[in-house]
C-alpha cells in the first residue's frame, strides 16, 4: 500500500468521524428539546423570583390533592426561579411559562408590552397581587443599637445593608418604604429626598439581590437589614433567622401573578388555587401575609417571633396605590438616565452617598 | 490549501462565528443603537466611568501581580521538589473551578467582619482585587509550567559555563522561552477579571465610588430596560480589553526577541 493511499484513507476516517460527530449532535439537541415534556393538559410552567420558590412548591403539593385539580392526575409543575426583572425578560424573551410570580408589578408589564399577558391581567378582585408581606428592618441579636424606626437608621455610625434598588428591582420595595415613611406622614417630597440621602449614606452594602443581602447580614455586614418580613420567618424556619423589627410606618409588598395568554387550561385552576384560601394559607405557612385579612390559616406560623400572633397589625401601612402605582414611582424614584432623561432621586441618592465618602 | 485544511478552516470559522463572533457583533449593534451621544454620555456617567476605572486598574494591577506571582509559582512546581506538592499541583486550579458564587462565600467568611483572619475588606475597593486574584491566579502558572517542563537545561548549564551569571542566563536565556506563556496567561487573566462579578459580588459591597465594578453598572441598566447603555460599557471593556490583549502581544515579541 502506498503512502498515497494510507493518507486518503486516514483522511476518509476523519470525515466519517466528523459526520457521526455531527449526527451524535443533532440527535443529542433533538433529544433534550423533546425530552421531558410531559402531557401538556397535565403540567403547569411557573417561572418565579426567588423569594416565594418555597412557598409554590408547598402550593403545589397541596394543589395536586384539592378538588381545583380537575385533571384526575397530578399535574406536572415545571419551575424556573431567579431575580424578578431577569426572569421577566426571560419570558419576554421565550422562557415557556403558564403563569408568572413576580416581585413588583412592572415585570409583569413587560410581558404585557410584549403580547404575552392580557392588559386586563390586574383587573380582579387581588388586582393582580398573588402574595404578600411587609418591609422589616433586620437587627443583631438583642437589638444592641435599638433601631426602632426608619429615623433610627439615618443616625451616625448605623450600618446598613440592603439590595441595590438600582439592579435589583425587588429591592425597590425598601426604597418605596423609606419614601413613603416621610412622605404619608405629611413630609414634603424634599425632606424625604433628603432622608433618602441620609440612608443612603449609612448604607455599607448594596448587594444585588435580598438573599445576598440577607447573606451578607449574617455574615457580619453591618448593623440593619433592609428586609422582608417572609424573608426574614422563613430563613428562620431554615434556621438562620435574624431578629427584625417593623416599624410604625411601613410598606405592604405586593407580588403580582398573572397568567399567560397562552397558558394550559390547569392553569387556570392553579391561579384559582392560589389565590383560594387554601392556597393563602400556604403562604402564610411560609411567612406571607394572606392577601385577604379574613383568611383563616390557623394562627400559627413556625419561625415568626410569636407564632400564635405571627403577623402584628401595622400602625400605617403603606400601600403602592397610595403613590399612584409603580407607574408614579418608577421613574421618578428609581430612573437611570435612560436617554437624557433625569436620574431618579434614590438613584441620585445612592450616587451621591459613594461621592459623600470619597 | 488541502481539502482537510480548508474544512478544518470551515468548521472553525463555523464554531468561532457561532460562539464568539456573532454575540459580539450582537452587543455593537445593540450599543450603537442609541448612537453615538448616548454611548457617551453613559460610559461618562460619573458613577459608571469610575465603575469602569475600577475595574479596568484592578483588572491591570492584578495581573502584574499574577505574572511574577505565576512565574514563580509555576517555576517552584517545575525545578523544586518538596513533600506536598502533588497537592499544591492539584489545588491550584481550583480557584477557576469552583463556582464563582461559591468563591464569593468563601472569600466572604474569610475576609468579611467576622473575619477568623482579622482581616477586613468587606465592603471596600479591596474586596475587588482579592477577588480578582483569587479567581485568576492558575492562569498565569498554567500556562508557563508546560514550557518551562519543557525547556532545555543544557542550554542553562551551557550558558552557565560560558560565565553568563544566573541573573543574565534568565533574562537572555529563560525569560525569553516564557514570555509567550506569560503573555497568553497575563490576557486569559486581565480578560476574565474585566467581567467577573460572581465572586466579589458579596464581599465588595457593589458601593458606588469605592466598590462598585462595571458589571454591576451593565446590571443597573438592565435592569432598568436600558439595554443600549448596557451594551454601552460592554463595549468599552471589550475595547479595553483587546488594546491590553494587544499591548500584552507587543511586550511578548519585544522580550522574546532579546534572547
Amino acid at each position: 500500500m502506498s503512502d498515497q493511499v494510507y493518507v486518503r484513507k486516514s483522511r476518509r476516517g476523519l470525515y466519517i468521524g466528523i459526520a457521526v460527530l455531527g449526527a451524535a449532535l443533532i440527535a443529542g439537541f433533538a433529544f433534550f428539546t423533546r425530552g421531558g415534556q410531559a402531557d401538556p393538559a397535565h403540567s403547569i410552567n411557573i417561572v418565579g423570583f426567588a423569594v416565594p420558590e418555597a412557598a409554590n412548591k408547598a402550593l403545589a403539593t397541596q394543589f395536586n390533592q384539592s378538588e381545583f385539580n380537575t385533571t384526575g392526575a397530578d399535574v406536572a409543575f415545571k419551575t424556573s426561579y431567579g431575580a424578578s426583572g431577569d426572569q421577566s425578560r426571560a419570558v419576554e424573551n421565550g422562557l415557556k411559562a403558564d403563569y408568572v410570580h413576580f416581585s413588583v408589578g412592572t415585570d409583569v408589564d413587560r410581558l404585557v408590552a410584549a403580547g404575552l399577558v392580557d392588559p386586563t391581567w390586574d383587573d380582579g378582585a387581588n388586582k393582580g397581587v398573588v402574595s404578600s408581606s411587609i418591609v422589616v428592618l433586620g437587627v443583631r441579636d438583642g437589638n444592641p443599637k435599638n433601631i426602632r424606626s426608619w429615623d433610627d437608621l439615618t443616625k451616625p455610625g448605623i450600618k446598613i445593608v440592603t439590595a441595590n434598588p438600582a439592579s435589583s428591582g425587588a429591592a425597590r420595595w425598601n426604597a418605596l418604604a423609606a419614601w413613603g415613611h416621610v412622605t404619608e406622614n405629611g413630609g414634603s417630597e424634599a425632606d424625604a429626598t433628603q432622608f433618602v440621602d441620609a440612608l443612603f449614606k449609612n448604607v455599607v452594602s448594596l448587594t444585588n439581590s435580598g438573599r445576598d443581602a440577607t447573606t451578607s447580614f449574617l455574615d457580619g455586614n453591618g448593623d440593619v437589614l433592609l428586609a422582608y418580613e417572609n424573608e426574614a420567618i422563613l430563613a428562620a424556619q431554615n434556621g438562620h433567622g435574624f431578629e427584625y423589627v417593623i416599624p410604625e410606618t411601613t410598606l405592604k409588598i405586593e407580588n403580582a401573578g398573572a397568567l399567560l395568554t397562552k397558558h394550559t387550561k390547569v392553569a387556570e385552576s392553579w391561579l384559582a388555587f392560589v389565590l383560594s384560601d387554601a392556597g393563602q394559607t400556604q403562604f402564610a405557612l411560609k411567612g406571607f401575609r394572606p392577601i385577604r385579612d379574613d383568611v383563616d390559616f390557623g394562627g400559627v406560623v413556625d419561625g415568626a417571633p410569636d407564632p400564635t400572633h405571627p403577623f402584628p397589625a401595622v400602625k400605617h401601612l403603606l400601600t403602592l396605590d397610595d403613590f399612584g402605582g409603580w407607574d408614579g414611582v418608577k421613574d421618578k424614584l428609581f430612573g437611570d438616565g435612560k436617554d437624557g432623561a433625569p436620574v431618579g432621586i434614590v438613584t441620585s441618592s445612592i450616587e451621591k452617598s459613594g461621592k459623600a465618602t470619597q | 490549501m488541502t481539502k482537510t485544511g480548508r474544512l478544518g478552516l470551515g468548521i472553525t470559522l463555523l464554531w468561532f462565528s457561532l460562539l464568539v463572533l456573532i454575540p459580539l457583533s450582537a452587543v455593537l449593534v445593540t450599543a450603537s443603537e442609541g448612537g453615538w451621544s448616548n454611548f457617551w454620555r453613559v460610559v461618562t456617567t460619573e458613577q459608571t466611568a469610575h465603575a469602569i476605572q475600577l475595574t479596568v486598574t484592578a483588572a491591570l494591577v492584578v495581573t502584574v501581580i499574577n505574572i511574577f506571582a505565576g512565574t514563580v509559582i509555576a517555576w517552584v512546581l517545575v525545578r523544586d521538589q518538596f513533600p506536598g506538592k502533588a497537592l499544591l499541583e492539584l489545588i491550584i486550579d481550583i480557584p477557576f473551578a469552583l463556582p464563582t458564587i461559591v468563591a464569593g462565600l468563601v472569600l466572604l467568611s474569610l475576609y468579611g467582619n467576622d473575619s477568623p483572619l482579622g482581616l477586613h475588606l468587606a465592603n471596600t475597593s479591596g474586596a475587588v482585587y482579592l477577588a480578582f486574584l483569587f479567581v485568576t491566579l492558575p492562569f498565569v502558572v498554567r500556562m508557563v509550567q508546560p514550557v518551562l517542563q519543557e525547556l532545555d537545561r543544557d542550554v542553562e548549564e551551557a550558558a552557565a559555563s560560558l560565565g553568563a551569571s544566573r541573573l543574565l542566563t534568565f533574562r537572555r536565556i529563560i525569560l525569553p522561552s516564557l514570555a509567550p506563556a506569560i503573555a497568553a496567561g497575563a490576557a486569559l487573566s486581565f480578560a476574565r477579571a474585566v467581567g467577573e462579578y460572581g465572586s466579589l459580588v458579596l464581599l465588595s459591597g457593589n458601593l458606588p465610588f469605592e466598590s462598585e465594578v462595571a458589571s454591576v453598572r451593565i446590571l443597573s441598566a438592565i435592569e432598568n430596560d436600558n439595554p443600549a447603555g448596557a451594551a454601552a460599557i460592554a463595549t468599552l471593556l471589550l475595547v479595553i480589553s483587546l488594546a491590553v490583549i494587544i499591548a500584552l502581544d507587543v511586550i511578548q515579541r519585544r522580550v522574546a526577541r532579546r534572547g
